[in-house]
């Protein structure tokens, strides 16, 4: 009885944060789409420096990391693929999981580590300070001045990353098809280009708008819930990262799943 | 200038029987009382007495639960969220910690309200912000960030934000926390330079009592979220009410003594009722 309880506690309590986070969405999708209309303008600016912040600054290292990711697909591929001499298919493997799965999955892992933390640290740190009521006081809203440009930031910088990300994983995996696999490298973009179907590549990026979504909308949300103290502000950003790493396979798996059953295949 | 503005006009804000609950806890218990147009009001009080909360209502960061309060014919306890922005724009409030926005500079935290509220080309509002900076003796800072500002000028920076919509009503939140007592008396000094200047009507919640004393047209003591004491500061100063004296006096909360009390204050539950 007890545990029953404690289960729909726990049950209800995670359906509240969920309709908290799409309400946060809402309400900053209704300051970027229909405020604008009413004399509101959106920060541009704001939100510019924020997809320069999110995004390009993020280049150097998530090409690193997706550079290996590529180059270690190749290798876990071959490693099976070797035993029915197949190795020219090591391109096509290493491209359908990055361009399916693996690009997006840790673009938003790297994106989550670098720009939810950061968002909620922001956010928290404002509201710690007095900032948000200070924003209050002034009537300005918040999520207008501050949400909004994140989350432009975010939808758009997401798929950008992404297919940035997918670039050189493949180009990872093309060294060790070089150098092992007996491709040139010509051949092996080639054998890329003849795996990959658009709707491969649109299928990724359509998750990696999801992700950018609900890591802004976790970042933002904790930032905005944040406690007094500053010790509070350290939690937040905690829950953040582990909140959206939680939420993004979540999502992962729910698109993952409605591609494969409207798919068909 | 007419010679007795005050008594002539409405008051500036009215409460009536204001109430203001954080979750099951009520932490103003029914404060009423009126605000004059162009005086200066120090609201005194310990801490946990309510003032800030009190402040934070005036405000429209906290929606009472139940009373009235009334700004510019407006009640803020019934009015909607659009209604409320449009009053926060005759309201200005300087935050404790200042609460300038760490991203942008002195001059563009100055220019924000402007920005966002007003249709100002940009040579004109970096003209109003170099006056209002000026007003407050922070002229020049204009391109400095508040993380390179010491305590006092952070201050001044935040009122300079607060004056930049030429507001009716000024809110400050214990202006002298957390100063020295030269850079707090400048702080004070301030706000009597703002009253002379604009004859705005200015609150002022503090526990200062030097500053209280010297700023004040009226003072308003609270105590566990009770009006205890309303008056000019001379009527305070000859008041023989005796919390008014313990605060006044700076005598400490006296040990609980007689054991009537100490029995009374065991079987009180937390909302201060008889149980």
């Amino acid at each position: 009885m007890e545990l029953t309880v404690q289960i729909g506690q726990s049950v209800l309590n995670a359906l509240a944060y969920l309709g908290s986070l799409a309400m946060l969405s809402a309400r900053a999708a209704y300051y970027a789409v229909v405020a604008p209309f009413h004399g509101k303008p959106i920060r541009i600016q704001r939100a510019i420096s924020q997809a320069m912040q999110v995004g390009v600054r993020a280049l150097p290292i998530l090409s690193l990391i997706t550079f290996f990711i590529g180059l270690i697909l190749a290798l876990q591929a071959a490693y099976e693929l070797k035993k029915f001499g197949a190795m020219n298919f090591v391109a096509s493997a290493v491209a359908i999981s990055m361009s399916r799965e693996l690009g997006p999955l840790i673009t938003a892992v790297v994106v989550i580590g670098r720009s939810g933390s950061a968002f909620a640290a922001e956010i928290g740190t404002m509201k710690v300070t007095e900032e948000l009521d200070a924003l209050e006081t002034m009537a300005i809203n918040p999520v207008r001045f501050l949400v909004t440009p994140k989350f432009i930031a975010m939808a758009i910088m997401l798929p950008c990353l992404t297919i940035w990300a997918n670039a050189m994983g493949v180009l990872g995996g093309s060294l060790f098809g070089v150098a092992k696999a007996g491709f040139t490298f010509s051949g092996y973009l080639h054998a890329t280009a003849d795996a990959l179907f658009l709707r491969d590549i649109i299928s990724g990026l359509v998750k990696s708008f999801m992700f950018g979504i609900t890591i802004t909308a976790v970042g933002c949300h904790e930032g905005l819930v944040t406690g007094a103290g500053a010790e509070q502000v350290g939690r937040s950003t905690t829950s953040a990262v582990v909140v959206s790493i939680f939420l993004v396979i979540a999502v992962d798996l729910v698109f993952t799943a409605l591609f494969y059953f409207l798919g068909g295949q | 200038m007419p010679s007795s503005p005050i008594q002539a006009q409405a008051p500036a804000i009215s409460l009536r029987n204001l109430r203001v609950s954080y979750g099951d806890r009520e932490i103003l218990h029914g404060v009423t009382f009126d605000v004059q147009q162009g005086e200066t009001l120090v609201i005194l009080g310990g801490s946990g007495s309510g003032k800030s909360t009190l402040l934070r209502t005036l405000v429209g960061l906290e929606r009472p639960t139940s009373g009235e309060i009334w700004i510019k014919g407006k009640n803020l306890a019934t009015i909607s969220d659009e209604q409320l922005d449009t009053l926060r724009r005759h309201m200005g409030m300087s935050f404790q910690g200042g609460a300038l926005f760490g991203s942008l500079t002195v001059g563009e935290n100055v220019a924000l309200p402007l920005r966002e509220h007003t249709k100002l080309e940009d040579p004109t509002i970096e003209i109003m912000v170099r006056l209002k900076l000026d007003q407050v003796g922070l002229s020049g800072y204009e391109d400095y960030f508040p993380s390179q500002l010491s305590g006092g000028m952070k201050k001044r920076a935040a009122v300079a934000r607060a004056l930049a919509m030429d507001p009716e009503i000024l809110f400050f939140d214990e202006p002298s926390a957390g100063l020295d007592p030269i850079i707090a008396a400048g702080i004070d000094e301030l706000i009597l330079e703002l009253k002379e200047a604009f004859h705005m009507t200015i609150i002022v919640v503090t526990h200062e009592l030097a500053s209280a004393f010297l700023i004040a047209d009226r003072m308003v003591l609270i105590n566990k979220g009770e009006v205890v004491a309303l008056g000019t500061a001379e009527e305070m100063r000859t008041s023989t009410h005796p919390r008014v004296r313990q605060f006044l006096d700076r005598i400490a909360e006296p040990a609980v003594s007689q054991e009537l009390d100490y029995l009374q204050m065991l079987t009180e539950d937390r909302h201060g009722n008889r149980r």
